[in-house]
């Protein structure tokens, strides 16, 4: 177990380094002046070409490159130029807000989605399969920004149950697991859980399904096992891929959502990533980048380790 | 005797009862006041925001003031300038590059330090002086370009300070509104704690740490700061000038960067105004009781025409037919639900820079495509002019139907409009670059909106032939002697009645020669809840929250 664990971080060394590239890359080939953020449009050239300088943008790429890595290395990945604050800072913060919301939606997302998805599995092709397989293909089908607007309208405008917009009544700095900030974080949970909800439901359905079919739950049914015991062993076989799907969608839930996050205002990952790129603030939107890209990496390494330790075939693989 | 003893013990503790209990009420009573902004996040603090002049309105004027200021009172007359920190002033005769201000007596900042010419003199240069300790680049870029030609401070005594421009300028007055005097003792204090390797460090970790604690003048305090979420303001007790200290007791400042979500909380009633609420849902904002506030606002939706050689622009029966040929009543309470203004030039009526013109910019169409006749273009032969513009952006309204609106009206008069449609930013640095670089990519316009608050913003920079670029945003080359003989002639004149009728001078000269396609200008819609009173909404891009109370 050790050596593929000490072998899949060898193997992520090349995918981070490759990360770091492209996003130092991303940023640099779109077209624009990065100093738009700071330079109005009627900013001379002389101004132009000073804080160019000052802010390193007319030194050589590679040595921009070498610079920028040597320093995220370092755990400084510049300050934003919009706001003159660090990046790590600025990220940090947002991807905690992220982080909370994802874990709130994957609760709900992977408690719904494997509920629906067993008992569909289960039920297969009865009309017990039929609800809950529509239930879903909405989850993946409904743009999850209408839903989320559509909620708002329902819980906040009309109704007067929930906020619409925000992280609580301090925002995100005074946060509290109590009712007074959680309920701000109910809707955009909700709307962020339909997606991994669909998407679990389907893959365990048909693994449920698959698994069922299978001779070794004859031969279980058989040995005369009880029903309950025969499911456990279902649920076992089916939990490795099941656990991959849920770990990809964590981490796509943790890299944020630009829309979900933006309808609700919600100060995560998603909105700075928005932010940053509107306001064309290279520094920040790399180090967004950056960090959100390893955490996706970090999060399939984990993923990748639990997955064997469940499954040792995977390790002799 | 014992009697009357219980009676005192037992009306003491019900006067405690009460306190106790009253208390909390008493603090609860507190006004508050809660905004969605549309910017992503919240304006910076620390003296020279950023997101443009929707950062001067939230984080500069509030707890800032300028040497000079807007007056932001009337609904009805154009805002002009007033004295702000600065009492009075003037250019000196024998050097009119030299200017002396006398500055206000008895105004402290938020710290308790005095505001003097010292404070002046530091503030100039924490943005033009590269090796003094308290420059700092990223402020820079917003505020040097605001005022073109300012070189240095002086100080002449503790309430007089001269200022140097580096050639006769006399809109130096208008220009200071946009620079922000923060707390150089502040700074100071900031920067003797702060740890770095070297001066530059220290002086980045003290502007850092002022822009969490921010000190300035104005009339609103920094209380309590969350990057990105949250700006809690206070009002200022003690401002010095009275009738401008605020009637709520706090301002909450919420960055909501979605209309929808802006919308959705003030319906809900998570705040109490918001800044251009959603266009679909004005309908439903009045019905429900809100406000909604609109005014026309400084502001210009053009297209900017290119006059290098070959343009079609270059005809001026051509730039007039366009002009005639667009319905702008029609695209007004049509495509934009009431919330613009027809534009017929740069200012509207009732300005002091608007002039007398000649042509008179309107809807009509048999006289438009008269002209494009007589330039030899009719149904059977049409003129092909080619506009960049964005999808999104700020003050670009709604960009895209705004130009499909255009591209059908002009069709009418004989035009070809192809659009090329390309991101903001990148529309915006194009902008700068010109109409001959490749990055125009062939278009004959562009479609950049602009603000009119000063006589540099509003009509030099596009006007005057040295500003082509790479200077500035004389985009399409304009060279006409006219406007450069009168731009000179408003810069060169300071008194300040005979430099407005120079400016309406050249601002009539750009009318009567189609300077540009004039569509509209945006009127800054907010609304708000029915408990807002007293706001004024003013002609400008700014606003003044100290007359705004909340009833219960």
């Amino acid at each position: 177990m050790f050596a593929y664990i000490a072998r899949r971080i060898v193997y992520v060394i090349p995918i981070v380094a490759s990360v770091a590239l492209v996003c130092f890359l991303l940023v640099h080939i779109t077209p624009g002046d990065p100093l738009v953020a700071v330079l109005p449009a009627d900013a001379s050239q002389e101004l132009a070409a000073q804080l160019r300088t000052a802010y390193g943008f007319d030194r050589p790429l590679p040595v921009q490159f070498g610079l920028w890595l040597w320093r995220a290395l370092h755990g400084d990945l510049g300050n934003s130029i919009a706001t003159g604050r660090p990046v790590l800072s600025e990220v940090l913060r947002a991807v905690g807000n992220t982080v909370t919301l994802a874990i709130a939606a994957a609760l709900i997302g992977f408690t719904l989605g494997l509920l629906f998805g067993l008992i569909a599995g289960y039920f297969r092709d009865t009309w017990i399969d039929k609800v809950a397989t529509s239930i879903a293909i909405a989850g993946v089908s409904v743009p999850h920004y209408w839903l989320g607007m559509v909620m708002v309208i329902i819980f906040s405008v009309q109704l007067n149950w929930l906020p619409a917009v925000g992280a609580g009544p301090g925002g995100s700095g005074a946060w509290g697991w109590d009712w007074e900030h959680m309920k701000y974080l109910i809707l955009p949970a909700i709307t962020t859980s339909v997606i991994p909800m669909g998407i679990v439901t389907r893959t365990v359905r048909a693994l449920t399904g698959d698994i069922l079919s299978q001779d070794f739950v004859e031969a279980l049914r058989a040995k005369g096992l009880r029903e309950l015991d025969v499911f456990k062993h279902v649920i076992k076989n089916a939990a490795p891929t099941a656990l991959a799907v849920m770990g990809l969608q964590l981490g796509y839930m943790l890299g944020g959502s630009i829309l979900i996050e933006t309808v609700f205002s919600w100060p995560g990952s998603g909105l700075l990533l928005n932010s940053a790129i509107f306001q064309r603030d290279l520094p920040l939107l790399q180090g967004t980048i950056l960090v959100l890209a390893l955490f996706f990496v970090a999060l399939n390494l984990l993923v990748d380790i639990a997955q064997a330790a469940i499954d040792p075939r995977i390790k002799r693989g | 005797m014992r009697n009357d003893k219980s009676k005192k013990t037992a009306t003491a503790w019900l006067l405690a009862t009460a306190l106790v209990v009253g208390l909390p009420q008493l603090a609860g009573a507190e006004t508050v006041l809660r905004i969605g902004m549309t910017a992503a996040d919240i304006p910076r603090t620390l003296g020279q925001p950023d997101q443009g002049f929707e950062g001067n309105r939230f984080t500069g004027l509030t707890m800032y003031d300028g040497l000079t200021a807007w007056d932001l009172s009337s609904a009805t007359k154009p805002s002009v300038m007033i004295p702000g920190l600065a009492t009075e002033w003037k250019v000196d005769e024998a050097d009119k590059k030299k200017w002396t201000f006398k500055l206000r007596p008895g105004v402290t900042f938020h710290d308790g330090s005095p505001f003097n010419a010292d404070a002046v003199v530091w503030n100039v240069e924490k943005v033009l002086k590269q090796d003094a300790p308290q420059f700092d680049a990223s402020q820079v870029g917003v505020t040097a370009s605001r005022m073109p030609t300012l070189a240095s401070a002086r100080k002449i005594d503790d309430m007089t300070v001269e200022l140097t421009t580096k050639e006769p300028d006399s809109f130096l007055p208008i220009n200071l509104t946009n620079l922000f005097m923060a707390s150089p003792s502040k700074w100071q204090a900031f920067y003797d704690k702060a740890e770095g390797a070297d001066a530059k460090a220290k002086s980045q970790a003290a502007w850092a740490a002022f822009a969490k604690e921010a000190s300035g003048t104005g009339p609103w305090k920094m209380s309590k700061f969350t990057p990105r979420e949250r700006l809690e303001l206070v009002k200022n007790e003690g401002y010095w000038d009275k009738g401008r200290v605020p009637k709520v007791d706090k301002m909450v400042l919420l960055p909501m960067p979605e209309a929808n979500a802006r919308t959705a909380a003030l319906l809900s009633g998570q705040v109490d105004w918001v800044e251009a609420p959603a266009p679909d849902a004005v309908k439903e904002i009045k019905q429900r009781g809100f406000q909604l506030q609109a005014n026309e606002s400084p502001h210009v939706w053009p297209w900017q025409f290119s006059r290098i050689e070959g343009s079609p622009w270059n005809d001026i029966r051509v730039r007039k037919a366009a002009n005639l040929c667009v319905d702008r009543e029609g695209l007004k309470e049509g495509l934009l639900a009431g919330l613009m203004v027809p534009a017929t030039g740069t200012f509207e009526a009732g300005h002091p820079w608007r002039g007398k013109p000649t042509f008179e910019i309107k809807y009509d169409k048999a006289a438009a495509q008269k002209l494009m006749q007589e330039a030899g273009f009719g149904p059977s032969k049409k003129l092909t002019v080619k506009t960049q513009t964005s999808a999104s952006g700020s003050g670009q309204m709604q960009p895209l139907p705004m130009n499909e609106y255009l591209q059908q009206a002009l069709a009418e008069c004989y035009f070809d409009v192809q659009l090329d449609v390309i991101e903001w930013n990148t529309l915006f640095t194009n902008w700068r670059r010109g109409a001959k670089d490749p990055t125009a990519n062939g278009a004959n316009a562009t479609n950049v909106t602009y603000a009119a608050m000063d006589p540099f913003f509003a009509l030099v920079r596009f006007l005057q032939s040295s500003m082509a670029p790479p200077t500035s945003n004389n985009w399409g080359y304009i060279n006409n002697p006219k406007f450069d003989e009168l731009v000179t002639k408003a810069r060169q004149t300071f008194d300040p009645a005979a430099r407005d009728a120079a400016l309406a001078e050249l601002h009539a000269a750009s009318v009567d020669d189609a300077a540009f396609l004039y569509v509209a200008h945006d009127v800054s819609p907010r609304a708000m809840s029915p408990k807002v009173k007293g706001f004024v909404q003013p002609k400008s891009w700014f606003v003044d929250f100290s007359p705004v109370s909340m009833a219960p």
